[in-house]
């Protein structure tokens, strides 16, 4: 990991809590790896532009990764909710912590946005495998390449304990790789979905086995929107429900806490959802009666704006970085200002100094 | 001799009324400025425009060397008719000369004369502006530099105050007075304030002219109030375009705003929003200092914030000094945008917008 020296904010190796507010780099080898598909668009921009990673150390990113530590992986797993107002950097806490858990050699389930997986599906298929439930191939397909380059070593290691008819001339057998399963499902797009299915459901066991056990990191963006309302209908313009998708019922299989070995740190997001005020970002609203009450118990971790010292930290960044151009940006008055109008929410900000 | 003057003025601009006459007055021709100037009547009304006549055509040695030359001529004259030369006239002048040189003209003007020097060559202006090309009067680019200077009485009078209006001669003549004759009198008000010597006047002007109120003296600026842990506070209200807002602004805070119970980000995306609530405070440069409380309805997200930055600027009055309140009216943070929706008229598609026109 690089470390570099620099003014009040510093670029350090391993993020612990004297770090607050200071900025860490991630190395590139690890951004196509790690986070082929779950950065924030307006963040990889920034990642393109600067030619490197930098995440600053937040409070809500470094308590959940001291849960992460200290908790106990033969009991049922932990579900972490982070929760804050639009903007707040719930996305970037929840890459920071995927980081930090496949840097400590875990298997990590990243699902970029579930709301990708309820709305926008311009092909829906009935399931082969449940007569009620609809299939969405190529969004099955795509997390599936994405899962493969993540986690690339773990998949020779972990044997099926399960054989798995696909159709009258194709299965796989008991014993097989994993990662000969997720070819499969990337090269037959037809029944990519349950091999979604059945990959969740190989991990849930897996996790937390004695014999070659591996940690299993669930992350899910936007998880409130599993149990919202989707878009999506059916052919004669009845709308579909959550459930009826195959996809979206294995990730709440998932979520549930019946299994062991591992975590679930889930986020909640306005900015895709559903049928939500733009108002809203608490729990209760945003996840709904059904929601809430699957989720609970969960541990919530609250994101909120910039500290003073955090907003100090990410101007002067961009100030080293020669982000601000505009030479009154770089006077007092000029920081009040940016203050003002931003109040310090951290998007709102990086919106602002975009054309400084 | 003021006296004698001003009743001269009077009796002559009673006799003719409006015809114009210029007078080159002396203010630029430095070296010919005489005190006792006789306000030449009805001989100037019949000479040229001098002031067309050009910059001057004899030098100043030459009409100083026909001073000289008079004086000298008028002792030798006193000598040859045996009078005493020191108190000899010019209507002496006048007598010797007629005697001397008798004419049998009739024409007054073809008549031999020995005139001061000043009465036979006319008055004419210095040249206006130096080696360089650069007028000397700050006032030479209007024209008429005299007039215009005039009118700049530096008593302070004419500033800040105006003319009485037809309502109020009326009430103090008690009398009816037309339209026609209002006009008269302020023509001739004003022809007097062109007269050289008007600021000896000046208590006859000033009766007929009433003082102009300042501006800023009408803006009512409402005390601090304190709540009861001492922090003082104050409101404020503004409207723009069927937007209403109320601003309760609370000293000795952090800035930090809310708008009907949210976050002023959440509730103003829009950055040309925000940026208008900055202006009063970034302008007084007090961006840190206030906790705001705001309530707006009504009208679009531009009008809120518009009507919104005026109630701000307004609550602001009382936490600042007189000066700071003149700076912010002149920076128009206090007018209130008068600007509503034009009504549609019949015949047309909008306010503005004809029908299309159709050729047939």
């Amino acid at each position: 990991m690089l470390l570099l020296a620099g003014p009040c904010f510093i670029f350090v190796a391993k993020p612990t809590e004297q770090h607050l507010g200071q900025y860490y780099t991630v190395p590139p080898s690890h951004f196509h790896t790690v986070f082929p598909h779950g950065l924030p668009p307006r963040y990889q921009q920034q990642v393109k532009t600067f030619n490197e990673g930098c995440v600053m150390v937040r409070q809500p990113a470094l308590e959940l990764i001291s849960h992460l530590k200290r908790a106990d992986y033969s009991k049922p797993t932990l579900r972490y909710l982070l929760y804050g107002v639009k903007g707040s950097g719930k996305t970037m806490s929840l890459c920071h912590t995927v980081h930090y858990c496949s840097t400590q050699g875990w298997l990590v389930l990243h699902i970029p946005d579930a709301h990708l997986w309820v709305k926008n599906c311009k092909e829906l298929l009935p399931s082969s495998y449940h007569a009620s439930r609809f299939d969405q191939p190529i969004q099955a397909s795509n997390w599936l390449r994405n899962f493969r380059t993540t986690n690339e070593h773990f998949l020779s290691k972990i044997k099926l304990r399960q054989r798995y008819v696909w159709t009258k001339r194709e299965s796989t057998e008991e014993g097989r790789p994993l990662g000969e399963l997720v070819d499969m499902g990337v090269s037959r797009v037809k029944s990519s979905s349950d091999v979604v299915g059945a990959v969740l459901k190989e991990l849930r066991l897996q996790a937390g086995g004695t014999e070659g056990g591996f940690r299993l990191a669930v992350a899910v963006d936007g998880v409130n929107g599993l149990w919202g309302r989707t878009t999506l209908k059916k052919e004669d313009k009845s709308p579909v429900a959550p459930e009826e998708l195959t996809l979206v019922h294995n990730l709440r299989k998932m979520i549930n806490n019946d299994w062991c070995g591992g975590a679930v740190i889930a986020t909640l997001s306005q900015t895709g959802s559903l049928y939500a005020p733009s108002s809203a970002y608490l729990p209760q609203e945003l996840l709904g009666e059904e929601g809430f009450d699957s989720m609970d118990p969960f541990v919530p971790v609250p994101v909120s704006l910039y500290s003073e010292k955090e907003f100090e930290s990410c101007y002067l960044y961009y100030l080293d970085r020669h982000w601000l151009q505009h030479p009154h940006s770089q006077t007092e008055e000029g920081k009040k200002e940016l203050i003002f109008l931003s109040n310090r929410n951290p998007s709102v900000l990086e919106r602002l100094c975009a054309f400084l | 001799m003021a006296a004698s003057g001003g009743r001269t003025v009077g009796s002559f601009l009673w006799k003719c009324g409006n015809c114009c006459f210029n007078f080159n007055t002396v203010s630029s021709n430095l070296t010919r400025q005489v005190l006792s100037r006789q306000l030449c009547v009805s001989a100037v009304l019949h000479r040229k425009n001098l002031a067309a006549a050009g910059p001057e055509k004899f030098s100043e040695e030459f009409i100083k060397k026909q001073v000289e030359e008079f004086n000298i001529g008028k002792r030798h004259l006193a000598n040859m008719m045996g009078e005493d030369p020191e108190t000899f006239t010019q209507g002496d002048i006048n007598r010797s000369i007629a005697y001397l040189f008798p004419s049998g003209l009739f024409d007054k003007k073809a008549k031999p004369l020995m005139k001061h020097p000043d009465e036979v060559f006319p008055k004419q202006r210095a040249v206006q502006w130096g080696a360089d090309g650069r007028p000397f009067h700050f006032l030479f680019y209007t024209g008429k530099q005299s007039y215009y200077s005039l009118m700049h009485v530096s008593t302070g009078s004419l500033v800040g105050s105006r003319w009485l209006l037809k309502e109020e001669l009326e009430e103090l003549l008690v009398e009816t007075i037309s339209e026609h004759d209002y006009a008269r009198f302020i023509q001739l008000m004003e022809r007097l304030l062109s007269l050289p010597y008007c600021s000896v006047e000046e208590d006859f002007v000033q009766r007929y002219r009433r003082q102009l109120e300042i501006q800023s003296s009408k803006q009512q600026v409402q005390p601090l109030q304190y709540d009861q842990h001492g922090v003082a506070y104050s409101t404020g209200d503004g409207r723009r375009k069927t937007a209403t807002g109320t601003v309760l602004l609370r000293d000795s805070g952090s800035g930090s705003i809310s708008i009907n119970g949210t976050n002023y980000v959440h509730y103003f995306p829009v950055l040309q929003d925000r940026e208008q609530l900055m202006f009063p405070l970034h302008f007084m440069g007090v961006l840190g200092r206030f906790d705001m409380q705001c309530s707006v309805s009504g009208g679009g997200h531009s009008s809120q914030a518009g009507a919104l930055r005026l109630a701000i600027s307004r609550a602001m009055l009382s936490f600042l000094s007189e000066g700071q309140v003149e700076t912010m009216r002149q920076a128009g943070l206090l007018t209130p945008d008068p600007r509503i929706k034009e009504r549609k008229k019949p015949g047309q598609e909008g306010a503005r917008r004809k029908f299309t026109w159709k050729k047939r």
